[in-house]
């Protein structure tokens, strides 16, 4: 069941915007707040939008189950391996300190901030992020296809 | 300071009227669209308390997929 053309004209303005702004608070989320939970929330009422827009089952036609189980598995088996790789010193040492990649020393007092900080953090909250948008993605599509059915077979 | 002072005892209230209304409403949509308005209120008084962090998540979480999910529930529901 799609919904008017005003509603689908602007949900295809304000969703590339509402997912610009959801990989932001995941990238950015060791210098500003949010983070991996914050951002895949935000790109999850995105695809809440596109849900309600343009009803499930056109959305389920690109938008998988089975993807999603895919996407969130591997983001935890990313935490988890991260989380393993520093087990040369100890579970959950951040060995990307001084390397090239997200090592960088971060400046004393107030400043911009350098987004090259804080190691395997950055990374940790890609994998979150991850998991938290299939997660939430998928409880939205089940609903929304669950619902939808029955209303057919009324 | 002062106006953030008036803030702080405008949204509480505010916050429990809302509350108020979603169990006094009899419309389930109409309950529903007032736990976002809840859940908004409360972001916006977490951002005050200087927790802009717990207000993204409250904003996101709380007022949008919450929101969708119970709507979605409710379009599965007949009216009587």
């Amino acid at each position: 069941m799609m919904m008017s053309k005003i509603v689908r004209t602007m949900t295809h303005l304000l969703v590339p915007l509402t997912f610009i702004y959801s990989v932001y608070l995941i990238m950015h989320g060791h210098l500003t707040p949010g983070g991996g939970f914050q951002g895949g929330g935000v790109f999850a009422s995105a695809v809440a939008l596109l849900i309600v827009a343009f009803g499930s089952q056109n959305i389920h036609k690109s938008l998988k189950e089975h993807h999603l189980s895919i996407l969130e598995s591997s983001g935890a088996l990313i935490f988890i391996g991260l989380a393993f790789g520093g087990l040369a010193a100890v579970f959950f040492y951040n060995f990307l300190t001084g390397s090239s990649i997200f090592g960088r020393i971060p400046p004393t007092g107030s400043n911009p901030g350098d987004i090259w900080t804080g190691g395997v953090i950055p990374l940790m909250n890609f994998a979150v992020g991850l998991k938290v948008i299939a997660g939430l993605s998928a409880i939205l599509l089940t609903m929304a296809l669950a619902t939808s059915l029955k209303e057919v077979e009324e | 300071m002062i106006e953030s002072g008036i803030l702080h005892i405008i949204i509480p209230v505010l916050l429990v009227v809302c509350a108020l209304l979603v169990a006094i409403f009899k419309d389930l949509i109409a309950a529903a669209i007032t736990l976002a308005v809840f859940s908004l209120l409360l972001a916006l008084e977490f951002y005050l308390l200087q927790a802009p962090d717990v207000a993204i998540a409250e904003a996101g979480v709380g007022a949008a997929i919450t929101v969708a999910i119970y709507i979605l529930a409710i379009r599965a529901t007949k009216r009587t």
